[in-house]
């Protein structure tokens, strides 16, 4: 029997990276098939380019055997594929109803046919077991919970006749009880011939639902697990790969010998994770970074440090002496500074010229009543764009014109101004090319080098090793473990990052 | 620097075209008198182009004119309070009214149009029931007082006069300049108005920024408020400042500000305001009929907003090309959001 969908040699490159290379992978009728991978295996990509929103490069897509172009998210949908996204994509002032026909709505000339969209939508809101007194038709999505959403969206898709439902991290958000109700609509509309693909970096649900999982690593087939071989350590020596070679930083890695931290909380809950309590500690000129799936609550972590989303508890010291950070002045003044993770929402100000970016953290300590110092801008300027070789016509170029690279030397730069005492990093390299990566790493490590206690976070496996003395990984809220220089291995973290507690 | 150019070509053209139909233009009591009005207008034009380089807008200013000038009125003339507490009781109200749009629209996040708009229709009513809706005027009282707007210092050649007002405002605009250009506080301003969240990121505190830009706008509003109701001599609670918040945001934006926020001159607003007074003063000495007067203002501010956009519009496709080369390469997939 011809399998419902073959990807054949799918390959994708953006510029200056191959997101996928020759994948290939099989769905046959009524079949969960999971797809895992370590951020950055190309998962997205390719479900992107199955439901139209990217298009391959090379390959082939079959559906019943029978070779299909699809350009667009329409013809994804008239195939009868529907990407089901991690964050939904409801029109939460609409009811249900009005969701599920969006775009398609039965109609008479200009009027819409009300009555058939509400018994359209009762057919499938059944199927995926929604209960008609809490979300019927005429309810409104804002009154739904997260959970409730999920299952519209999939009910949405069901009434567009959706043969292959791709559901990207569904759980992320969800209750372990709204999780529970989704996994029996999954296993439902299995039975009923309906098939899905199921991304999820959590191993327990892999296990729970899939038939098969298919492995990406580094944008190519790692390897197909038939539903008894699905176990953890199966996925993850999968997922990591054996022979992953690690160009491990010459630097003389700092002693592990006890010293007075610069950073050190204690009991530390954030308002995202408040059932969690964070303790660790950061001595001067020690890097370490922060490991874990993404929506592990890392960057929840260090914007509470940054007093951006205040902590609900605990306590932050620096050098030993309590801190009462509520916003990021207090922890600027208390000698933080955070590179976040969003570079042109958060890091710079576009529309502002180099120089105009680089001060601003300084304007108060320079201005002289009230008045802005501007030879000590000038000078702040000339020393960054020097010293972190930042490329740039001119100080009064506006940042926008700056590639990622030189912008988030400018993050960088605002801040050194300022002479930190601990520097948080959030995803430092994101969209920035090897060469520049290169160049942020060396600048990490000089400013460990000179005695700044460095927090930074990362998705990319091969940054934690690279750039940490010690790594933190942290799973749902949680650190589940904390690993020395020694026993440092992608391994070790992603076993830690999918769950498993060490010690 | 450019774009001042752009305004005040506008400015010099409507001048010469309505001086050669119409000599009078140029006669010293109508000159006087323009530029006596566009003196107070531009201290609210002024005030207002720091709530809209927040990103934000005031459409209570005229509302507060018409509260502030019948107050003032009403405590001199029926209240018999001396000079000095009613100006700083009127003064009080107005800096206490942009405190509070400050604070509705920073602490309980508020929207700036929302709020201001109450706040245009509360501070008129407030004029009429505090004043029984009964014009105010001061007669023959407060000469002195009434100096400040009305008196002028003449010049030795023609006949020509400098109004009061304008060293007002050429002292309230340099105050500004300094403040926008010079002091932290304005860099602060310009930044939170381009990006309000890398600025919270950077350590300002954006909310108090936002609360001064209100308190600088109402209180401007007020200084103006004094000043109209001194200048009419006649208050009508009902009518003093009707549409006037219309007139400075207008001057704002012709002299440059955005309303997206982040940017603004204060020569450009200066000059923003005097193309309003003038272009009015054209309509009535040429003239026209004048239930043209806003189809005519609306449509010449119209094609400056659309002139300056076209014009953006072709620079910013030379960089972008100068762009495109320097272009960071798009992110690595990946398969989490970023």
């Amino acid at each position: 029997m011809t399998p419902l969908l073959q990807v054949a040699s799918v390959s994708k490159r953006f510029p200056g990276v191959l997101a996928l290379e020759n994948v290939s992978l099989t769905l046959a009728r009524g079949e969960v098939l999971a797809v895992v991978g370590e951020n950055g295996a190309g998962k997205s990509t390719l479900m992107k380019i199955l439901a139209g929103v990217q298009t391959p490069d090379s390959g082939e897509i079959l559906l019943d055997g029978q070779t299909v172009t699809i350009d667009s998210v329409r013809a994804a949908q008239q195939l009868g594929i529907a990407l089901i996204h991690q964050e939904l994509n409801l029109a939460d002032n609409l009811t249900v109803a009005a969701n599920i026909f969006l775009g398609r709505e039965p109609r008479r000339g200009w009027f819409i046919q009300q009555r058939e969209t509400e018994t359209g939508s009762t057919a499938v809101l059944k199927q995926v077991g929604l209960d008609p007194a809490v979300a019927g038709p005429r309810t409104l999505v804002s009154t739904l919970s997260l959970g409730r959403q999920q299952l519209v969206e999939i009910a949405k898709a069901l009434s567009a006749q959706a043969r292959v439902l791709i559901m990207d991290e569904p759980t992320s958000s969800l209750s372990q009880p709204e999780s529970d109700a989704l996994f029996r609509v999954i296993k439902d509309l299995r039975a009923r011939g309906v098939s899905i693909i199921y991304i999820s970096h959590r191993l327990g649900e892999v296990k729970e639902l899939a038939d098969r999982v298919v492995v990406l690593r580094d944008g190519k087939n790692a390897g197909v697990l038939s539903r008894e071989e699905i176990t953890q350590d199966n996925l993850v020596r999968l997922m990591v790969g054996r022979n992953f070679s690690v160009s491990r930083s010459a630097r003389q890695r700092a002693a592990s010998v006890p010293r007075a931290s610069a950073l050190e909380v204690r009991a530390f809950r954030t308002a995202a994770n408040p059932q969690h309590e964070l303790n660790f500690s950061v001595p001067p000129g020690e890097i370490v970074g922060v490991a874990g799936l993404v929506g592990a609550g890392r960057t929840e972590m260090l914007l509470a440090l940054f007093g951006v989303e205040p902590a609900v508890g605990g306590e932050i010291l620096l050098n030993g002496v309590a801190q009462k950070i509520t916003r990021p002045r207090d922890a600027i003044a208390a000698g933080l500074a955070l590179v976040p993770e969003d570079r042109k929402q958060q890091g710079v100000i576009l529309e502002m010229a180099v120089r105009e970016n680089l001060s601003l953290p300084s304007l108060r300590r320079d201005a002289r009543a009230g008045f802005r110092n501007t030879a000590s801008e000038r000078a702040i300027a000339d020393e960054m764009v020097e010293k972190l070789d930042v490329k740039t016509p001119s100080q009064r170029q506006f940042v926008q014109f700056l590639s990622g690279g030189n912008q988030q030397k400018i993050v960088l730069g605002k801040w050194l101004a300022l002479k930190p005492r601990v520097l948080l990093l959030d995803e430092p390299t994101r969209g920035i090319d090897v060469g520049a990566k290169q160049e942020i790493y060396k600048l990490i490590e000089q400013l460990a080098a000179d005695g700044v206690a460095i927090l930074f976070v990362s998705s990319e496996m091969e940054e934690i090793l690279r750039l940490s003395d010690r790594a933190l990984v942290m799973h749902e809220g949680r650190i589940t473990g904390e690993l020395p220089g020694e026993e440092l291995s992608e391994e070790a973290v992603m076993q830690l990052a999918t769950g498993r507690q060490n010690g | 620097m450019k774009k001042l150019l752009g305004i005040f070509g506008l400015l010099v053209f409507v001048c010469v075209v309505t001086a050669l139909k119409e000599p009078n233009f140029l006669n010293p009591y109508n000159v006087e008198n323009t530029v006596r009005w566009t003196a107070l207008f531009s201290l609210i034009a002024i005030g207002v182009s720091f709530v809209i380089i927040t990103g934000g807008i005031d459409l209570s200013i005229g509302s507060t004119i018409g509260l502030v000038g019948s107050l003032l009125a009403s405590l001199l003339t029926v209240k018999g309070w001396s000079i000095s507490a009613a100006l700083t009781t009127v003064m009080l109200v107005s800096l206490g009214i942009g405190l509070a749009h400050g604070l509705l629209i920073t602490k309980l996040r508020l929207q700036p149009f929302v709020v201001t708009l109450c706040g245009l229709l509360i501070y008129r009513g407030l004029a009429r029931f505090l004043t029984d809706d009964q014009s105010q005027g001061f007669g023959n009282a407060f000469e002195g007082l009434r100096s400040l707007a009305t008196g002028k210092i003449t010049l030795p050649f023609g006949g020509y006069a400098l109004p009061f007002p304008l060293f007002i405002m050429v002292a309230v605009g340099i105050l500004a300049a300094i403040f926008l250009n010079r002091t932290i506080y304005g860099r602060y301003l310009l930044a939170l108005g381009r990006n309000e969240t890398a600025a919270r990121y950077s350590g300002i505190n954006t909310d108090a920024m936002k609360i001064i830009a209100y308190v600088i706008c109402s209180g401007l509003a007020g200084v103006a408020g004094i000043l109209f109701s001194l200048n009419l001599n006649s208050v009508q609670p009902s009518g003093l400042g009707e549409f006037y918040e219309l007139y400075a945001i207008a001057g704002a934006v012709l002299g440059g500000c955005s309303l997206r926020g982040g940017e603004g001159s204060i020569l450009g607003v200066i000059i923003g305001s005097a193309v309003m007074r003038v272009l009015y003063n054209s309509i009535n000495i040429l003239r026209i009929p004048t239930h043209w007067e806003f189809a005519i203002i609306g449509a010449v501010i119209l094609s400056g907003v659309i002139v300056d956009e076209l014009v953006k519009r072709v620079a910013r496709g030379k960089t972008a090309n100068t762009k495109l080369q320097t272009a960071e390469k798009p992110q690595t997939p990946n398969s989490g959001p970023s």
